[in-house]
């Protein structure tokens, strides 16, 4: 018989109380000084904390590109692989070991780009792994090339006149790929960045994070237009489940339902009272909605940061194990010999 | 042990076309006969039609019958078929105790509606299980495709069926490989005076034929006879199902779950099929959304502490090569299987070759060995599956088993191991002084193997990566040392693996002063060429490689002993080369063949005495 994976007896013991610092390597980080990395790898070893799954417990899968070097800065089963295939290789981990937590680290052009195709089956698959995209819109560890999320006209080293071509949004990848979990947080906002990976960590199934994340050295600034502290509070809106989608310096800014779209409206004004304003339902089954607030840019509507689709689905792994042990109830052999002679054979004496 | 065994080309295949008395299995069977004869064969027939001469349709009174036997040695229309196409139920009901155990049902699946089921007296809607068909079935939907071929033909509705028989003619002619020139001919002969019906059977003709282009559709004409059985319980297998046995015998043997990461590809396929099947084992199958997810699943499965495996051939095995790189570098158990197949590129896909060697061995970027291994016939596949796994475990290293076309379709009688016939499989052990940390460099001093924790295990967490790492603490290293002494490491690794495999074995005459030497799925034919020309007082040794890279320990020794050794292999001379390099000493004549089928012995014979006596002539 092939036995059951039994990595170790402490799954059921009593929780045990962690620090951000237990997830931490004794590797020193050699991100860019400045680089929103850093912010996000602290943030990730506090929310680790906060779900309090102890380290070896925790796999960090990455691909290649800056962000993917975070593996090596945690004290956690890692691996840092081969350019767009954490997806993938994420995918076999969990399902061959599905006690583990697993959290895969991808940056625009490692997850969407070369490793689109990962990207998008694992979330229709719904594997169970938390997936962070950081993306800042550039090829940073190459030096400065446009990536798939960079805007139409980008000027870079490999579009010196600018991009001839439109970007993908991430979410309306993940929703394309009828994901269930998708949020999304700023670098620098530590508190929302803690919020939504602690979310996706509890959430079962495939969870996208985007952290819009800035590199300082070849994009500096591209998500100032929302991410900015002095505009940020009027051009992002935090979204909660069960709270009004309220936003603004005051407060007084909130989204309501114009026809099949979105509006911003000031409470107060051309007769739009509080009652208007949408209640935010994360849980929702339809996406269509989560759908129309990811797709809020900044300009017109404000972006959409906290975690904007969390619903509960069948995951993958899952599947395949419970598919496993039902085929075993049912028709189960013992070992591979047994199932062999319960088929046709013939004995020579 | 290598088993003693020969390979065949069936001397003579078994046909039965059967239907409804107006489907046209007479002219169906008939011009199928003509063809063969047309390329050579002996033939022999056996119509077989219903007492009524209008019985009603789709009724078990109304079926009629066409055995065909065609190929060499052929003096009856033979006892049982190999090939059973069965128009409808009820001719399935009939004919299907005809099919041999190891045969093929080609079947039109549109004539199985409720109605079709009941006239052939079936109680459940599903009648392959209600007959207990254990033969692989065709489901074909010959009516529709017939139809579709037609859409413009101007026939009315009876006319068109009645092409439904061509379909089925098309098909056959392609798992046989005979001419469609020479059943047009006939074709065009039978309806001289309709040149309207003769437009739409060539159609339709071409369409079956196509169809099973367009599947890969094959059946094996090969079978390789093992002599001297042991004692013991036996079952026919086949190359690719043997595969993925030995793997779960692995898997069994090592204590670690089975994880198979693939993609469809001919003529692996099959394999992820079994595998699939094998979840009443515990095996974990993943079909992913491409070849590299294959290998990447896998090698993620890998370290979590499955015994991983993907499933592929020759250019699945290109989109892998990266992935494969990376477990390299990881230093992570890895089975991959390679059933080569015709190449470059698409190629022959369903045709066999052993052109995928070189890739094996050295398709991939930087200095990245590996292990190869190949399994010499379809019973041989059970042992070098497990034997893939038990080196890539034991030496953490992934692993390629070089199987092809030929041995994966191609079936035999096979021994089922008893439970203590194969040797339990270990991993190198952990081990931890007092307050030492666990780090990925850490390695078994005799093999220089890698430790593989289970993921998960308490105290063991550490990082793995495609980037360099310190020879010591495991953390990435630019160093040009240390980089120098890793390649060497790894490639230490890889030669050690040695030590831990059967010598190579001499057969035929080993006294001979010729060696004729293969790989992998060329033995049946090189072993029965051999014997040949020792039976015939022109004595040769021979031998065949199963472990390529590293060769076993005593290759240099046995090849050094022979003042020729000649190389055959189904390609241009990939392992002459190799063995070349490694032992320029050595005088390498090479037989080489690459039109997508297997040698002939006869050609081996030839081949040898040719160059021999080109050798005596010189001297």
């Amino acid at each position: 018989m092939i036995s059951e994976q039994l990595t170790d007896n402490n799954c059921c013991a009593k929780a045990q109380e962690f620090k951000p610092a237990d997830y931490k390597s004794d590797q020193s980080v050699r991100w860019c000084p400045g680089c929103g990395d850093h912010a996000i790898l602290n943030t990730l070893h506090k929310a680790m904390a906060e779900l309090g799954v102890p380290p070896h417990r925790i796999a960090v899968i990455s691909g290649i590109g800056c962000s993917s070097r975070l593996p090596y800065y945690m004290n956690t089963y890692g691996f840092h692989t081969i350019h767009g295939r954490a997806a993938a290789i994420a995918t076999g981990f969990k399902v061959a070991n599905p006690e583990m937590e697993v959290w895969q680290i991808s940056g625009d052009g490692d997850g969407l780009a070369i490793g689109g195709n990962h990207f998008i089956h694992a979330i229709r698959r719904n594997v169970d792994i938390n997936m962070l995209l950081f993306n800042n819109k550039i090829y940073g560890l190459t030096k400065g090339q446009y990536s798939p999320t960079s805007e139409r006209g980008f000027v870079s080293k490999s579009s010196p006149y600018g991009t001839t071509e439109d970007p993908f949004i991430p979410a309306e990848l993940v929703f394309g790929a009828r994901g269930n979990f998708f949020a999304r947080a700023i670098d620098v906002d530590l508190e929302t960045s803690r919020e939504v990976m602690v979310a996706a960590g509890r959430h079962k199934g495939t969870s996208v994070v985007e952290i819009l994340q800035n590199c300082m050295i070849f994009n500096n600034g591209v998500h100032n237009r929302y991410a900015d502290r002095t505009v940020r509070a009027d051009r992002t809106i935090h979204l909660r489940h069960g709270q009004k989608m309220i936003f603004g310096a005051d407060s007084n800014k909130g989204l309501v339902q114009d026809g099949f779209l979105l509006k911003a409206v000031t409470i107060g004004e051309d007769g739009y009272t509080m009652d208007d304003v949408l209640v935010h339902d994360a849980h929702c089954a339809s996406n269509f909605l989560h759908q129309q607030l990811a797709m809020m840019d900044g300009e017109s509507l404000p972006l959409a940061v906290g975690v904007i689709r969390d619903v509960d689905a069948p995951t993958y792994n899952d599947s395949v194990t419970e598919q496993v042990r039902e085929v075993r109830a049912h028709k189960g052999f013992d070992c591979l010999r047994s199932m062999i002679l319960s088929g046709e054979t013939w004995t020579v004496e | 042990m290598l088993e003693k065994t020969e390979v065949k080309v069936l001397d003579k295949v078994v046909v039965r076309f059967s239907g409804d008395s107006g489907d046209g299995m007479q002219l169906a069977g008939n011009i199928f006969t003509n063809v063969s004869a047309g390329i050579g064969n002996q033939v022999s027939t056996f119509p077989d039609y219903p007492a009524e001469i209008r019985a009603p349709q789709g009724s078990l009174g109304g079926v009629s019958g066409f055995q065909v036997s065609v190929g060499r040695g052929v003096h009856t229309p033979g006892d049982s078929c190999d090939v059973l196409v069965a128009m409808n139920p009820a001719a399935l009901k009939q004919n299907v105790k005809f099919l041999k155990p190891g045969g093929v049902i080609i079947t039109d699946i549109d004539s199985y509606r409720e109605a079709d089921l009941r006239k052939a007296q079936f109680k459940t809607e599903n009648p392959f299980e209600e007959l207990g068909i254990k033969q692989t079935v065709l489901e074909v939907p010959v009516t529709a495709m017939t139809r579709a071929a037609l859409a413009d033909s101007g026939l009315d509705n009876k006319s068109v069926l009645k092409c439904r028989n061509i379909f089925a003619l098309g098909l056959v002619c392609w798992l046989f490989d005979r001419p469609l020139e020479s059943a047009l001919h006939h074709l065009k002969k039978k309806f001289s005076r309709k040149p309207a019906v003769y437009e739409a059977n060539a159609k339709v003709l071409q369409a079956g034929f196509d169809y099973g282009h367009n599947i890969h559709a094959s059946v094996s004409v090969h079978r390789i006879n093992t002599d001297n059985p042991k004692p013991g319980v036996y079952t026919d297998i086949n190359g690719n199902t043997a595969t993925a046995w030995g793997l779960i015998m692995a898997s069994e043997k090592c204590g670690r779950p089975l994880f198979l990461g693939s993609y469809p590809i001919t003529p692996a396929t099959d394999i992820l099929h079994e595998l699939a099947k094998r979840k009443d084992l515990g095996v974990k199958a993943c079909q992913m959304e491409d070849e590299i997810a294959g290998v990447c699943s896998a090698i993620g499965a890998s370290f979590a502490g499955n015994l991983a495996v993907t499933s592929t051939s020759g250019p699945g095995l290109a989109l892998k090569s990266e992935g494969i790189g990376l477990a390299v570098m990881a230093e992570l158990p890895l089975v991959v299987i390679d059933v080569q197949r015709g190449g470059p590129s698409t190629g022959l896909p369903t045709k066999t070759e052993q052109t995928d060697l070189m890739q094996a061995l050295y398709g991939r970027n930087g200095e990245s060995p590996l292990a190869v291994v190949a399994p010499v016939s379809p019973t041989d596949c059970f042992t070098m599956a497990f034997e893939a796994c038990r080196i890539a475990v034991e030496h953490s290293t992934p692993v390629i088993l070089l199987s092809d076309a030929f041995i994966g379709n191609g079936s035999s009688a096979w021994r089922v191991p008893e439970a203590d016939e194969y040797p339990e499989i270990k991993a190198p052990e952990v081990r931890l002084a007092e307050g030492q940390r666990f780090c990925p460099t850490m390695r078994d001093e005799d093999t220089l193997a890698r430790p593989w924790p289970v993921a998960g295990t308490e105290g063991l967490q550490h990082r793995l990566g495609g980037l360099e790492k310190d020879i010591r603490t495991g953390a990435i290293s630019t160093d040009p040392l240390n980089h120098e002494r890793m390649v060497e490491i790894r490639r230490r690794k890889i030669e050690n693996i040695a030590n831990n495999i059967p010598a190579l074995e001499v057969m035929g005459d080993p006294e001979a002063d010729t060696l004729l030497l293969g790989w992998g799925g060329t033995y049946g034919h090189l072993l029965t060429a051999a014997n040949e020309l020792c039976a015939s007082g022109r004595p040769v040794a021979m031998a065949q490689l199963r472990y390529i890279s590293p060769l076993p320990a005593n290759t240099a020794e046995i090849l050094r002993r022979y003042s020729k050794v000649i190389v055959a292999e189904l390609n241009s001379g990939m392992l002459a080369d190799y063995l070349q390099a490694k032992f320029p000493d050595v005088e390498i004549h090479r037989i080489n063949k690459v039109q997508g089928q297997p040698f002939m012995v006869s050609e081996i014979v030839a081949a040898v005495d040719r160059i021999n006596s080109l050798n005596t002539v010189a001297q």
